[in-house]
Protein backbone atom coordinates (compact mmCIF):
# COMPACT_ATOMS: atom_id res chain seq x y z
CA UNK A 1 0.00 0.00 0.00
CA UNK A 2 1.59 3.03 -0.82
CA UNK A 3 -0.16 6.40 0.60
CA UNK A 4 0.49 9.55 -1.50
CA UNK A 5 2.31 12.20 0.61
CA UNK A 6 2.71 15.69 -0.34
CA UNK A 7 6.36 16.72 -1.51
CA UNK A 8 8.64 17.71 1.67
CA UNK A 9 8.74 21.43 2.65
CA UNK A 10 12.57 21.94 3.32
CA UNK A 11 13.92 22.74 -0.15
CA UNK A 12 15.53 25.95 0.10
CA UNK A 13 13.34 28.28 -1.79
CA UNK A 14 14.58 31.48 -3.80
CA UNK A 15 15.02 33.91 -1.92
CA UNK A 16 15.04 38.05 -2.24
CA UNK A 17 18.33 40.29 -2.39
CA UNK A 18 17.88 41.10 1.50
CA UNK A 19 17.19 37.73 2.79
CA UNK A 20 19.25 34.83 3.26
CA UNK A 21 18.17 30.95 4.09
CA UNK A 22 20.75 29.36 6.44
CA UNK A 23 20.86 25.65 7.66
CA UNK A 24 21.54 25.20 10.74
CA UNK A 25 22.73 21.74 11.59
CA UNK A 26 22.54 18.48 11.46
CA UNK A 27 26.28 18.12 12.74
CA UNK A 28 25.58 18.24 15.82
CA UNK A 29 24.24 22.58 16.20
CA UNK A 30 25.21 22.56 19.83
CA UNK A 31 23.83 18.94 21.42
CA UNK A 32 22.43 16.16 19.05
CA UNK A 33 22.05 15.43 15.32
CA UNK A 34 19.29 18.19 14.36
CA UNK A 35 19.00 20.58 11.63
CA UNK A 36 16.60 24.17 11.38
CA UNK A 37 16.63 26.41 8.19
CA UNK A 38 16.44 29.88 9.22
CA UNK A 39 15.52 33.01 6.91
CA UNK A 40 17.47 35.74 8.30
CA UNK A 41 16.84 39.71 7.23
CA UNK A 42 19.40 41.43 8.52
CA UNK A 43 20.13 40.27 11.97
CA UNK A 44 16.79 39.33 12.53
CA UNK A 45 15.42 35.71 12.33
CA UNK A 46 11.98 35.81 9.46
CA UNK A 47 11.28 32.24 9.41
CA UNK A 48 12.25 28.84 11.09
CA UNK A 49 11.85 25.46 9.67
CA UNK A 50 13.15 22.89 12.36
CA UNK A 51 13.74 19.38 10.24
CA UNK A 52 14.08 16.43 13.36
CA UNK A 53 14.59 12.88 12.70
CA UNK A 54 17.98 12.47 12.19
CA UNK A 55 18.87 10.21 14.73
CA UNK A 56 15.31 8.17 14.49
CA UNK A 57 15.91 4.55 14.99
CA UNK A 58 12.46 3.60 15.30
CA UNK A 59 12.22 3.18 18.93
CA UNK A 60 8.83 2.76 18.56
CA UNK A 61 9.30 0.00 16.28
CA UNK A 62 11.10 -1.95 17.58
CA UNK A 63 9.20 -2.55 21.25
CA UNK A 64 6.86 -4.56 18.92
CA UNK A 65 9.82 -7.41 18.40
CA UNK A 66 10.58 -7.34 21.76
CA UNK A 67 9.33 -8.80 24.94
CA UNK A 68 8.52 -5.85 27.96
CA UNK A 69 11.98 -6.66 29.60
CA UNK A 70 13.64 -6.65 26.04
CA UNK A 71 12.32 -3.18 25.63
CA UNK A 72 14.25 -1.46 28.32
CA UNK A 73 17.33 -0.94 26.87
CA UNK A 74 16.27 0.08 23.39
CA UNK A 75 14.16 2.35 25.29
CA UNK A 76 16.88 3.87 27.39
CA UNK A 77 19.09 4.80 24.17
CA UNK A 78 16.25 7.13 23.21
CA UNK A 79 17.25 9.66 26.04
CA UNK A 80 21.08 9.21 27.46
CA UNK A 81 20.88 11.93 29.70
CA UNK A 82 17.57 10.77 31.31
CA UNK A 83 17.60 7.05 30.96
CA UNK A 84 15.44 6.32 34.00
CA UNK A 85 12.75 8.50 33.23
CA UNK A 86 12.04 7.34 29.50
CA UNK A 87 11.55 3.62 31.31
CA UNK A 88 9.82 4.60 34.21
CA UNK A 89 6.36 5.17 31.95
CA UNK A 90 6.71 2.50 30.16
CA UNK A 91 7.16 0.16 33.49
CA UNK A 92 4.34 1.62 34.43
CA UNK A 93 1.69 0.95 31.38
CA UNK A 94 3.90 -2.78 31.48
CA UNK A 95 2.78 -3.39 35.03
CA UNK A 96 -0.91 -1.71 34.84
CA UNK A 97 -1.16 -4.41 31.81
CA UNK A 98 0.46 -7.47 33.87
CA UNK A 99 -1.81 -6.43 37.11
CA UNK A 100 1.52 -6.31 38.81
CA UNK A 101 1.94 -3.81 42.01
CA UNK A 102 5.17 -3.15 43.11
CA UNK A 103 6.47 -2.82 46.71
CA UNK A 104 7.04 0.43 48.32
CA UNK A 105 10.83 0.54 48.80
CA UNK A 106 10.60 -0.37 44.98
CA UNK A 107 9.09 3.28 44.70
CA UNK A 108 11.21 5.27 46.72
CA UNK A 109 14.28 3.85 45.21
CA UNK A 110 12.57 5.20 41.61
CA UNK A 111 12.42 8.12 43.00
CA UNK A 112 15.79 8.80 44.14
CA UNK A 113 17.16 7.30 40.65
CA UNK A 114 15.02 9.47 39.09
CA UNK A 115 15.63 12.26 41.16
CA UNK A 116 19.30 12.27 40.57
CA UNK A 117 18.76 11.41 36.69
CA UNK A 118 17.07 14.55 36.60
CA UNK A 119 20.40 16.54 38.07
CA UNK A 120 22.59 14.70 35.83
CA UNK A 121 20.29 16.07 33.12
CA UNK A 122 20.21 19.50 34.30
CA UNK A 123 23.71 19.37 34.64
CA UNK A 124 24.28 18.63 31.20
CA UNK A 125 21.94 21.38 29.98
CA UNK A 126 23.77 23.73 32.41
CA UNK A 127 26.64 23.00 30.53
CA UNK A 128 25.73 23.61 27.15
CA UNK A 129 23.86 26.66 28.32
CA UNK A 130 27.32 27.94 29.51
CA UNK A 131 29.23 27.55 26.52
CA UNK A 132 26.43 28.54 24.47
CA UNK A 133 26.55 31.78 26.38
CA UNK A 134 30.51 32.13 25.66
CA UNK A 135 31.07 31.28 29.28
CA UNK A 136 33.37 28.35 28.93
CA UNK A 137 34.12 28.18 32.92
CA UNK A 138 30.48 27.00 33.01
CA UNK A 139 31.15 24.22 30.61
CA UNK A 140 33.47 22.97 32.38
CA UNK A 141 31.97 22.84 35.91
CA UNK A 142 28.65 21.47 35.59
CA UNK A 143 30.23 18.59 33.35
CA UNK A 144 32.72 18.14 35.82
CA UNK A 145 30.26 18.45 38.66
CA UNK A 146 27.93 16.05 37.06
CA UNK A 147 30.33 13.13 37.06
CA UNK A 148 30.35 12.96 40.83
CA UNK A 149 26.52 12.40 40.35
CA UNK A 150 27.17 9.70 37.89
CA UNK A 151 29.17 7.94 39.84
CA UNK A 152 26.58 8.01 42.56
CA UNK A 153 24.08 6.57 40.28
CA UNK A 154 26.98 4.03 38.98
CA UNK A 155 26.76 2.65 42.67
CA UNK A 156 23.01 2.11 42.70
CA UNK A 157 22.92 0.83 39.16
CA UNK A 158 25.74 -0.65 38.30
CA UNK A 159 26.84 0.93 35.05
CA UNK A 160 27.22 4.71 34.18
CA UNK A 161 25.07 6.23 31.88
CA UNK A 162 22.80 2.93 30.84
CA UNK A 163 21.83 1.05 34.04
CA UNK A 164 18.17 -0.42 32.69
CA UNK A 165 17.76 0.19 36.25
CA UNK A 166 13.68 0.00 36.75
CA UNK A 167 12.16 -2.47 35.41
CA UNK A 168 8.67 -3.90 35.47
CA UNK A 169 7.86 -5.14 39.27
CA UNK A 170 10.15 -2.83 40.57
CA UNK A 171 13.47 -2.11 40.40
CA UNK A 172 16.92 -4.37 39.27
CA UNK A 173 18.60 -3.87 43.06
CA UNK A 174 18.70 -1.91 46.57
CA UNK A 175 20.67 0.30 47.74
CA UNK A 176 24.54 -1.32 48.26
CA UNK A 177 26.11 -0.62 51.56
CA UNK A 178 26.92 3.18 52.32
CA UNK A 179 25.15 4.51 49.63
CA UNK A 180 22.86 6.85 52.21
CA UNK A 181 26.27 8.17 53.68
CA UNK A 182 27.52 9.17 50.62
CA UNK A 183 24.69 10.64 48.95
CA UNK A 184 24.54 13.26 51.92
CA UNK A 185 28.15 13.62 50.99
CA UNK A 186 27.46 14.46 47.40
CA UNK A 187 24.44 16.22 48.14
CA UNK A 188 26.08 18.87 50.38
CA UNK A 189 28.64 19.39 47.62
CA UNK A 190 26.31 20.04 45.12
CA UNK A 191 24.55 22.78 46.93
CA UNK A 192 28.00 24.64 47.69
CA UNK A 193 28.59 24.36 43.89
CA UNK A 194 24.94 25.36 43.32
CA UNK A 195 25.94 28.70 45.28
CA UNK A 196 29.38 28.67 42.93
CA UNK A 197 27.53 28.60 39.71
CA UNK A 198 24.99 31.35 40.80
CA UNK A 199 27.54 33.49 42.41
CA UNK A 200 29.48 32.64 38.54
CA UNK A 201 27.02 32.60 36.29
CA UNK A 202 23.50 33.17 37.63
CA UNK A 203 23.81 36.65 39.00
CA UNK A 204 26.56 37.92 35.94
CA UNK A 205 25.24 40.76 33.94
CA UNK A 206 26.35 38.93 30.49
CA UNK A 207 24.16 35.91 31.46
CA UNK A 208 21.49 38.66 32.05
CA UNK A 209 21.92 40.69 29.11
CA UNK A 210 22.03 37.77 26.99
CA UNK A 211 18.68 36.47 28.75
CA UNK A 212 16.30 38.35 30.52
CA UNK A 213 13.48 39.31 27.73
CA UNK A 214 14.67 37.08 25.09
CA UNK A 215 12.70 34.21 23.24
CA UNK A 216 9.51 35.71 25.54
CA UNK A 217 6.78 32.65 25.36
CA UNK A 218 3.66 34.14 27.02
CA UNK A 219 1.26 31.80 29.52
CA UNK A 220 -1.19 31.39 27.14
CA UNK A 221 0.85 30.43 24.01
CA UNK A 222 2.56 28.08 26.32
CA UNK A 223 -0.77 26.37 27.04
CA UNK A 224 -1.88 26.45 23.18
CA UNK A 225 1.59 24.87 21.88
CA UNK A 226 1.34 21.90 24.48
CA UNK A 227 4.44 22.47 25.85
CA UNK A 228 6.16 21.01 28.86
CA UNK A 229 8.22 20.77 31.53
CA UNK A 230 10.21 23.42 32.58
CA UNK A 231 9.49 25.48 29.63
CA UNK A 232 6.32 25.64 30.83
CA UNK A 233 6.62 26.32 34.55
CA UNK A 234 8.93 29.07 32.99
CA UNK A 235 6.00 30.44 31.35
CA UNK A 236 4.23 31.05 34.55
CA UNK A 237 2.03 28.01 34.63
CA UNK A 238 2.46 25.43 37.87
CA UNK A 239 2.29 22.02 36.22
CA UNK A 240 4.27 19.01 36.75
CA UNK A 241 3.30 15.63 36.59
CA UNK A 242 4.78 15.16 39.55
CA UNK A 243 2.19 17.15 41.85
CA UNK A 244 -0.80 16.73 39.12
CA UNK A 245 -1.27 13.12 38.67
CA UNK A 246 1.55 11.60 41.45
CA UNK A 247 2.92 8.46 40.99
CA UNK A 248 5.55 6.23 43.33
CA UNK A 249 5.45 8.74 46.54
CA UNK A 250 5.12 11.95 44.82
CA UNK A 251 2.09 12.97 47.43
CA UNK A 252 4.56 12.02 50.34
CA UNK A 253 6.98 14.22 50.00
CA UNK A 254 7.64 17.98 50.00
CA UNK A 255 8.89 20.09 46.94
CA UNK A 256 8.39 23.34 45.52
CA UNK A 257 7.10 23.08 41.77
CA UNK A 258 9.43 26.90 40.75
CA UNK A 259 7.38 29.28 38.36
CA UNK A 260 8.29 32.74 36.80
CA UNK A 261 6.41 35.32 35.08
CA UNK A 262 8.64 36.58 33.05
CA UNK A 263 8.49 33.50 30.54
CA UNK A 264 11.71 34.55 28.63
CA UNK A 265 14.67 32.62 28.58
CA UNK A 266 16.05 33.66 31.82
CA UNK A 267 13.11 32.22 33.75
CA UNK A 268 13.66 28.72 31.66
CA UNK A 269 17.52 28.74 33.17
CA UNK A 270 16.32 30.03 36.46
CA UNK A 271 13.63 26.92 36.68
CA UNK A 272 16.45 24.46 35.83
CA UNK A 273 18.53 25.74 38.99
CA UNK A 274 15.55 25.32 41.38
CA UNK A 275 15.20 22.04 39.99
CA UNK A 276 17.96 20.36 41.18
CA UNK A 277 17.76 22.31 44.29
CA UNK A 278 14.42 20.66 44.68
CA UNK A 279 15.45 17.14 43.51
CA UNK A 280 18.15 16.84 46.03
CA UNK A 281 15.85 17.71 48.99
CA UNK A 282 13.34 15.19 47.26
CA UNK A 283 16.30 12.09 47.22
CA UNK A 284 17.41 13.40 50.96
CA UNK A 285 13.46 12.68 52.17
CA UNK A 286 13.45 9.59 50.36
CA UNK A 287 16.47 8.39 52.29
CA UNK A 288 15.29 8.89 54.90
CA UNK A 289 11.76 8.06 55.35
CA UNK A 290 12.43 4.68 52.64
CA UNK A 291 10.88 0.93 54.68
CA UNK A 292 13.01 -1.94 54.49
CA UNK A 293 11.42 -5.06 52.26
CA UNK A 294 11.82 -6.20 48.98
CA UNK A 295 12.38 -4.20 45.32
CA UNK A 296 10.72 -6.10 42.88
CA UNK A 297 8.29 -8.21 42.34
CA UNK A 298 8.36 -11.04 40.07
CA UNK A 299 7.90 -10.27 36.38
CA UNK A 300 9.21 -13.21 34.02
CA UNK A 301 10.88 -12.90 31.05
CA UNK A 302 8.15 -14.23 29.11
CA UNK A 303 4.70 -12.50 30.65
CA UNK A 304 1.91 -11.63 29.02
CA UNK A 305 -0.01 -8.78 29.39
CA UNK A 306 -3.74 -8.62 29.34
CA UNK A 307 -5.09 -7.01 26.18
CA UNK A 308 -6.12 -3.34 26.82
CA UNK A 309 -4.08 -0.29 26.45
CA UNK A 310 -2.60 1.70 28.85
CA UNK A 311 -1.30 5.32 29.22
CA UNK A 312 1.27 6.31 31.84
CA UNK A 313 3.61 9.78 32.23
CA UNK A 314 5.93 10.90 34.35
CA UNK A 315 8.22 14.32 34.58
CA UNK A 316 10.99 13.45 33.31
CA UNK A 317 14.20 16.12 33.28
CA UNK A 318 12.69 17.87 29.99
CA UNK A 319 9.10 17.29 31.15
CA UNK A 320 6.02 15.12 31.14
CA UNK A 321 7.03 12.37 29.31
CA UNK A 322 4.37 9.82 28.25
CA UNK A 323 3.62 5.80 26.83
CA UNK A 324 0.69 4.90 25.30
CA UNK A 325 0.72 0.99 25.23
CA UNK A 326 -1.49 -0.77 23.65
CA UNK A 327 -1.34 -5.29 24.21
CA UNK A 328 -3.31 -7.64 22.24
CA UNK A 329 -2.61 -9.70 25.21
CA UNK A 330 1.01 -11.35 24.29
CA UNK A 331 4.58 -11.32 25.79
CA UNK A 332 5.14 -8.29 23.86
CA UNK A 333 3.41 -4.53 23.41
CA UNK A 334 1.37 -4.70 19.83
CA UNK A 335 1.86 -0.71 20.03
CA UNK A 336 4.04 1.37 22.23
CA UNK A 337 3.77 5.41 21.56
CA UNK A 338 5.76 7.82 23.20
CA UNK A 339 5.12 11.63 23.52
CA UNK A 340 8.46 12.80 24.29
CA UNK A 341 9.11 16.44 25.90
CA UNK A 342 12.09 17.47 23.67
CA UNK A 343 9.18 16.54 20.88
CA UNK A 344 6.46 18.12 22.57
CA UNK A 345 8.63 21.74 23.25
CA UNK A 346 10.26 21.49 19.53
CA UNK A 347 6.92 23.16 18.21
CA UNK A 348 8.00 26.28 20.70
CA UNK A 349 11.43 26.83 18.47
CA UNK A 350 10.03 28.47 15.56
CA UNK A 351 7.70 30.54 17.21
CA UNK A 352 10.63 31.67 19.57
CA UNK A 353 12.90 32.35 16.85
CA UNK A 354 10.94 34.35 14.53
CA UNK A 355 11.67 38.04 15.38
CA UNK A 356 14.84 37.29 17.31
CA UNK A 357 18.06 38.35 16.31
CA UNK A 358 20.65 35.94 15.00
CA UNK A 359 22.68 36.40 18.46
CA UNK A 360 20.06 34.92 20.59
CA UNK A 361 19.56 31.82 18.71
CA UNK A 362 21.62 29.60 20.22
CA UNK A 363 20.32 30.79 24.10
CA UNK A 364 16.95 30.25 22.77
CA UNK A 365 17.60 26.80 21.57
CA UNK A 366 18.97 25.29 24.42
CA UNK A 367 17.13 26.94 26.78
CA UNK A 368 14.04 24.66 25.64
CA UNK A 369 16.47 21.86 26.56
CA UNK A 370 15.74 19.89 22.64
CA UNK A 371 17.15 16.60 23.06
CA UNK A 372 17.32 15.69 19.41
CA UNK A 373 17.49 11.92 20.27
CA UNK A 374 15.01 12.18 22.86
CA UNK A 375 12.43 13.70 20.25
CA UNK A 376 13.45 11.08 17.24
CA UNK A 377 13.12 8.13 19.09
CA UNK B 1 -9.08 -2.22 21.17
CA UNK B 2 -12.87 -1.45 23.46
CA UNK B 3 -12.71 -2.71 26.43
CA UNK B 4 -15.71 -2.11 29.13
CA UNK B 5 -16.07 -0.03 31.81
CA UNK B 6 -14.47 -1.26 34.53
CA UNK B 7 -15.18 -1.71 38.16
CA UNK B 8 -16.91 0.62 40.55
CA UNK B 9 -13.94 2.20 41.88
CA UNK B 10 -14.09 4.52 38.89
CA UNK B 11 -14.40 8.73 40.48
CA UNK B 12 -16.89 10.43 39.92
CA UNK B 13 -15.00 13.16 38.21
CA UNK B 14 -14.36 10.70 35.12
CA UNK B 15 -17.88 9.56 35.51
CA UNK B 16 -19.19 12.92 34.77
CA UNK B 17 -17.12 13.57 32.00
CA UNK B 18 -17.97 10.17 30.25
CA UNK B 19 -21.71 11.08 30.75
CA UNK B 20 -21.12 14.27 29.39
CA UNK B 21 -20.79 12.08 25.93
CA UNK B 22 -24.24 10.83 26.27
CA UNK B 23 -25.48 13.76 24.43
CA UNK B 24 -23.65 12.97 21.07
CA UNK B 25 -26.07 9.68 21.01
CA UNK B 26 -24.40 7.20 18.80
CA UNK B 27 -21.41 9.88 17.77
CA UNK B 28 -19.61 9.00 20.47
CA UNK B 29 -18.72 5.95 22.52
CA UNK B 30 -17.16 5.70 25.91
CA UNK B 31 -14.34 2.92 25.81
CA UNK B 32 -13.67 2.69 29.22
CA UNK B 33 -13.39 5.25 31.84
CA UNK B 34 -10.62 4.52 34.53
CA UNK B 35 -8.98 6.48 37.19
CA UNK B 36 -7.65 9.80 35.22
CA UNK B 37 -8.00 8.12 31.40
CA UNK B 38 -11.21 8.13 29.61
CA UNK B 39 -11.34 7.33 25.88
CA UNK B 40 -14.11 7.63 23.56
CA UNK B 41 -14.82 6.40 20.18
CA UNK B 42 -16.07 8.40 17.33
CA UNK B 43 -16.70 8.56 13.83
CA UNK B 44 -14.38 10.64 11.67
CA UNK B 45 -17.52 12.53 10.02
CA UNK B 46 -17.54 13.82 14.00
CA UNK B 47 -14.11 14.05 15.40
CA UNK B 48 -14.25 17.88 14.77
CA UNK B 49 -17.77 18.54 16.24
CA UNK B 50 -16.53 16.40 19.17
CA UNK B 51 -13.18 17.50 19.35
CA UNK B 52 -14.46 21.24 19.84
CA UNK B 53 -16.74 20.02 22.79
CA UNK B 54 -13.77 18.64 24.34
CA UNK B 55 -11.68 21.87 23.86
CA UNK B 56 -14.84 24.32 24.17
CA UNK B 57 -16.99 22.94 27.03
CA UNK B 58 -14.83 20.21 28.82
CA UNK B 59 -11.62 22.89 28.81
CA UNK B 60 -9.16 20.30 27.48
CA UNK B 61 -6.50 22.54 26.00
CA UNK B 62 -3.50 20.61 24.76
CA UNK B 63 -3.28 17.39 22.72
CA UNK B 64 -0.45 15.20 24.39
CA UNK B 65 0.21 12.63 22.11
CA UNK B 66 -1.30 11.38 19.10
CA UNK B 67 -0.92 7.40 18.40
CA UNK B 68 -2.11 5.49 15.05
CA UNK B 69 -2.36 2.04 15.77
CA UNK B 70 -2.60 -0.43 12.57
CA UNK B 71 -5.04 -3.43 12.65
CA UNK B 72 -4.39 -5.27 9.24
CA UNK B 73 -7.24 -8.12 10.39
CA UNK B 74 -9.87 -5.50 10.39
CA UNK B 75 -8.15 -3.41 7.60
CA UNK B 76 -8.16 -0.54 9.84
CA UNK B 77 -6.42 2.00 11.29
CA UNK B 78 -7.13 4.05 14.71
CA UNK B 79 -5.94 7.11 15.13
CA UNK B 80 -6.02 7.99 19.11
CA UNK B 81 -5.81 12.07 20.18
CA UNK B 82 -4.72 12.44 23.48
CA UNK B 83 -5.79 15.46 25.39
CA UNK B 84 -4.79 16.91 28.53
CA UNK B 85 -5.88 19.92 30.26
CA UNK B 86 -3.61 22.81 32.13
CA UNK B 87 -6.42 25.24 32.81
CA UNK B 88 -9.32 23.25 33.48
CA UNK B 89 -10.51 23.42 36.64
CA UNK B 90 -9.47 19.79 38.81
CA UNK B 91 -8.86 18.30 35.54
CA UNK B 92 -4.91 18.04 35.85
CA UNK B 93 -3.42 14.77 35.47
CA UNK B 94 -6.58 13.50 33.65
CA UNK B 95 -6.31 12.15 29.81
CA UNK B 96 -8.88 12.60 27.40
CA UNK B 97 -8.34 9.82 24.53
CA UNK B 98 -10.50 10.53 21.25
CA UNK B 99 -10.25 7.22 18.99
CA UNK B 100 -11.19 7.14 15.72
CA UNK B 101 -11.08 4.36 13.10
CA UNK B 102 -10.83 4.75 9.54
CA UNK B 103 -10.42 1.74 6.64
CA UNK B 104 -6.83 1.18 5.60
CA UNK B 105 -7.57 1.89 2.15
CA UNK B 106 -8.66 5.34 2.97
CA UNK B 107 -7.36 6.30 5.93
CA UNK B 108 -8.00 9.86 5.71
CA UNK B 109 -9.90 12.29 8.85
CA UNK B 110 -9.99 15.85 9.21
CA UNK B 111 -6.95 17.66 10.77
CA UNK B 112 -7.30 19.06 14.05
CA UNK B 113 -5.03 21.73 14.53
CA UNK B 114 -7.36 24.91 14.13
CA UNK B 115 -9.19 23.05 17.46
CA UNK B 116 -6.30 22.02 19.29
CA UNK B 117 -2.61 24.06 17.53
CA UNK B 118 -0.33 21.73 20.08
CA UNK B 119 -1.58 18.70 17.59
CA UNK B 120 0.53 20.13 14.55
CA UNK B 121 3.51 18.07 14.54
CA UNK B 122 1.88 14.85 16.33
CA UNK B 123 -0.53 14.75 13.07
CA UNK B 124 2.63 15.50 11.17
CA UNK B 125 4.39 12.65 12.70
CA UNK B 126 1.37 9.76 12.23
CA UNK B 127 0.95 10.84 9.11
CA UNK B 128 4.22 9.61 7.83
CA UNK B 129 4.66 6.87 10.14
CA UNK B 130 1.00 5.42 10.01
CA UNK B 131 0.24 6.72 6.29
CA UNK B 132 -3.20 8.59 7.73
CA UNK B 133 -4.03 11.95 6.11
CA UNK B 134 -4.90 14.86 7.88
CA UNK B 135 -7.03 16.75 5.52
CA UNK B 136 -6.74 20.21 6.17
CA UNK B 137 -3.38 19.96 7.28
CA UNK B 138 -1.20 22.81 5.62
CA UNK B 139 2.15 20.50 5.66
CA UNK B 140 1.98 16.70 5.64
CA UNK B 141 5.13 15.21 4.65
CA UNK B 142 8.50 14.36 5.25
CA UNK B 143 9.24 15.12 8.67
CA UNK B 144 11.34 12.21 11.05
CA UNK B 145 12.16 9.56 8.33
CA UNK B 146 14.74 10.11 5.59
CA UNK B 147 13.85 12.45 2.53
CA UNK B 148 14.64 9.34 0.33
CA UNK B 149 12.37 7.46 1.96
CA UNK B 150 10.47 5.20 -0.31
CA UNK B 151 8.97 2.12 1.43
CA UNK B 152 5.38 1.92 2.99
CA UNK B 153 4.89 3.78 6.27
CA UNK B 154 6.69 2.07 9.21
CA UNK B 155 4.48 1.19 11.95
CA UNK B 156 2.19 -0.14 9.75
CA UNK B 157 2.01 -4.00 10.33
CA UNK B 158 3.48 -5.17 7.07
CA UNK B 159 6.46 -3.26 7.57
CA UNK B 160 9.07 -5.67 9.16
CA UNK B 161 12.18 -4.75 10.37
CA UNK B 162 14.38 -6.48 8.52
CA UNK B 163 16.71 -9.10 10.53
CA UNK B 164 13.78 -9.71 13.51
CA UNK B 165 11.62 -12.43 14.47
CA UNK B 166 8.03 -11.84 14.22
CA UNK B 167 6.35 -9.20 15.98
CA UNK B 168 3.16 -9.20 18.32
Amino acid sequence: MSIPLPSSGLLTEPISEDKLTVSIGPQHPGAGHFRFMITVEGDTITDCVPDPGYVHRGAEKQTEYRNYVQSIPVLERSSLTDVTNIIMPFCMAAEELMGVQIPPRAKYLRMIMSENQRIISHLYWLGIQGIFLGHSTMFMWPLGDRDVLIDLGQMLGGARITYSYVIPGGVRNDLPSGFKDKAFKVYDYLESRLKDYERMFFSHPLFLKRTRGVGVLPRDEAIKLGVVGPVLRASDVRSDVRIDEPYNFYDEVDFEVPTFKECDTYARCMVHLIEMRQSMRIIRQCLEKMPQGPVRTKVTMTQRAAAGEAYSQVEASRGAMSFHVISTGGPKPYRTKISVPSFRNLIALPRLLIGSHVADMPAIYWSLDYWPVEADR
Amino acid sequence: MAESATGTDVPSREQSISSEFSQFGEKAKVAFTKKNRLKVMVRREDLVDIATFVRQKLMFDHCTNVTGTDFPKEKELEITYHFGSTDGAGLRGMILSLACRVPSGDPTLPSLISIFPSADYHERETAEMIGAIFTGHPKLGRFMLPEDWSDIPPMLKAYRLPGRLEAE
